[in-house]
């Protein structure tokens, strides 16, 4: 079991004819997902990364029974070609797409309450559940089947925490990447009721970081509904306030809202045990299982 | 990005909206022609990317000729937080009876902008909203529509502002929220709207700050863009494309993906070391970007040593590798001990490639860390 993709989902690339859609692409493919189709407007009729491409994801659902996308679509195109998903509509939009302008985000945002469409991103390094599907950048190679399902706002960083769970043997069940960007579609709660609500999740890694509110509400949100056991990371306890680190969404604003103490503090009192270090974080994990 | 409030004042005053008469002066001698122009009483105010400037004796009022003469002799040059003072703007002074706050910005939490009005104008609207968060009005705006005239009045009347000014107010507000979304502004913010002794509404503030991710589709505003580093080493950071922010340890921190150097950092602290710095190559980074990221760091002069940690995903480790060993081969002597960990996409080639007698080797990021504080502690015996 798993949550989002497993190995009946039914692919589309969007952006597959460009250098990074075609890479990840056949990546993915030789992960074992089941890439069915690509969509690049203008392209129609062609072959990418071995399977067919159309003018647009509409076709490519009706064609190919696509349900899900991956986002590969330079940024002043990502929010169109975000639309185009969610209108077409699929069931599953995972948006790689970095510097995406906020305010497409937020009419995309906007006709996401509209629609029964779950969009992953921007800015992230998209999902896998082991052994079945990735839709994304991820490197397959550090991810094990298992139990453990991990959230995280940061990509490299949930490689390094995949990484120290799978040196002492423990899987996961489904890693997603919600993205570092301020507004984006999937958020920590949603992903952690997922994992909730899947059987064979039986603990949850939550790694969140400075700036935004995302964490406390998530906080809020397990101490009132989650039996499955969550640990945490927050990343960027010394980051000093007014400083952008790297994500648009990584802020600590002037007046203190968005620490990584008040993160902390938030998950502690719901209960969830915060690393100090990644392997620290594996360490509750295991107590967990 | 940010735009000075000389900047965002003339894109206010285009789009309508009443502003002071004011002259922009980079002198002694052009504050004086300019007051002459203007009139008794002016502000002085110094145009530099910093918040209480006039708590920190940027903004000064004059009445007379000397006073001007004096008030530009000390803001001009003046260090202002970092940033030295090259120009200020001469304003006519507005006799004001009422000052309220107007802004727009978006809500992350909500995925939505909201626009902001409180009577409490002119002092520092984040101890407002900390301390009497009653005393602003909110309004949550649908993007799909942008701002109905409907809610621009719906939160003046909230506000409480005095009716006689409610339509005025409200338009301002309008004409800002467009402004917003036509420019792609990440914030809008005047602060304060003063109210007249002659009925008027002014606005005698303006902060407009832009989402850089959007300067591709505002030409106009990205060439306002103007150098606001207060650092060489935060320059040097911007011409290469990192992301970079100077800090005031001694361990120089090089990563990929901000979640992970953020990391890095805090395990340099957990570990009793200090960060020198956050640098993010980014994704994908080739050989030549991780030499000049090394570089960078080898040039900060309180760097003691430095940790490289790469977590490959679509970042490759011969490449860092490469860079590395290219970086490293420009020194008879390395300046610094180098702690290097590679893990991910091509790890083990990159082990391979790299120069393991001029660096230290790591398997683990917390081993890495551990090692880099301790290097940085003995070069300070």
């Amino acid at each position: 079991m798993s949550i989002l993709v497993d190995d009946d989902t039914r692919v589309v690339v969007q952006g597959i004819t460009g250098g990074e859609g075609n890479f990840h692409a056949e990546q993915m493919i030789e992960y074992g997902t089941n890439v069915v189709a690509g969509a690049v407007p203008g392209k129609g009729g062609q072959t990418s990364a071995g399977v067919p491409v159309y003018d647009t994801v509409e076709e490519a659902a009706i064609e190919e029974d696509a349900d899900a996308s991956v986002i590969f679509v330079p940024p002043a195109f990502a929010g169109d070609a975000i639309f185009e998903a969610l209108d077409a509509p699929l069931d599953l939009a995972v948006a790689i797409t970095e510097g995406v302008p906020t305010q497409d985000m937020a009419k995309v945002n906007k006709r996401l309450s509209e629609v029964d469409t779950r969009l992953l991103g921007p800015n992230c390094p998209g999902i896998i559940t082991p052994g079945e599907a990735k839709l994304g950048i991820l490197p397959g190679n550090i991810f094990a089947e298992g139990n453990v399902g991990l959230v995280s706002r940061s990509g490299t960083l949930t490689y390094q925490v995949v990484d120290n769970l799978t040196q002492r043997g423990i899987g996961q069940s489904t890693a997603v990447g919600i993205g570092g960007d301020p507004i984006i579609g999937t958020s920590f709660i949603d992903a952690l009721e997922l994992f909730e609500q899947d059987d064979e999740t039986e603990a949850v890694v939550m790694c969140g970081e400075i700036g935004g509110e995302d964490e406390e509400q998530a906080a809020a949100y397990i101490a009132e509904n989650m039996e499955t056991p969550v640990a945490g990371f927050i990343a960027g306890r010394t980051a000093p306030p007014g400083k952008r680190m790297g994500h648009a969404g990584a802020i600590v604003s002037g007046s203190g809202t968005g620490t990584a103490e008040s993160k902390i503090d938030a998950l502690n009192d719901a209960g969830v045990p915060v690393g100090d270090t990644p392997e620290e974080v594996a360490d509750h994990v295991e107590s967990f299982l | 990005m940010k735009l000075h409030e000389y900047q965002a004042k003339e894109v206010f005053a285009d789009a309508g909206i009443p502003v002071p008469e004011s002259r922009l002066a980079s002198s002694v001698d052009e504050v004086v022609e300019a007051v002459g122009e203007i009139g008794y009483p002016a502000a002085i105010k110094a145009q530099v990317h910093v918040g209480g400037r006039g708590k920190a004796g940027g903004i000064e009022i004059v009445t007379s000729e000397d006073e001007a003469r004096e008030a530009a002799e000390s803001i001009i040059g003046m260090d202002l937080k970092g940033y030295t003072v090259e120009r200020v703007l001469v304003e006519a002074g507005v006799d004001f009876v009422d000052e309220l706050y107007v802004g727009v910005t978006m809500d992350r939490s909500a995925g939505e902008p909201v626009a902001m009005v409180s009577t409490e104008g002119g002092v520092d609207i984040e101890q407002v909203a900390e301390e009497t968060p009653e005393a602003i009005a909110r309004e949550h705006v649908d993007p799909a529509f942008g701002m109905h005239p409907y809610e621009s009045r719906k939160v003046v009347y909230e506000a409480g502002v005095d009716r006689q000014f409610a339509g005025d107010v409200a338009s301002i507000l309008r004409t800002l929220f467009d402004l917003y979304e036509n420019s792609d502004a990440s914030e809008i913010e005047v602060n304060p709207v003063m109210i007249t002794a002659d009925d008027e509404v002014v606005a005698a503030d303006a902060v407009m700050n832009i989402d850089e991710d959007a300067l591709f589709r505002q030409p106009e505003l990205a060439e306002m863009e103007e150098d606001s580093y207060t650092d060489d080493l935060e320059r040097k950071a911007g011409e290469y494309g990192f992301d970079y922010v100077r800090l005031s340890g001694n361990v120089g921190i090089i990563g990929n993906g901000a979640g992970l150097v953020m990391t890095t950092l805090d395990l340099v602290d957990y570990y009793g070391g200090t960060p020198a710095n956050f640098l993010d190559i980014g994704g994908g980074a080739k050989a030549e970007r991780v030499t000049h990221a090394l570089d960078m760091v080898f040039s900060d002069e309180n760097v003691d040593s430095v940790v490289f940690n790469i977590f490959g995903g679509i970042t490759r480790g011969d490449e860092v590798a490469k860079g590395i060993n290219e970086a490293l081969a420009q020194f008879d002597e390395i300046p610094k001990p180098v702690t290097v960990r590679l893990a991910g996409t091509n790890a083990e080639e990159g082990m391979e490639i790299l120069n393991t007698d001029l660096v230290t080797v790591e398997k683990t990021l917390e081993s890495a860390v551990q090692r880099a504080v301790a290097d940085a502690e003995e070069v300070n015996q």
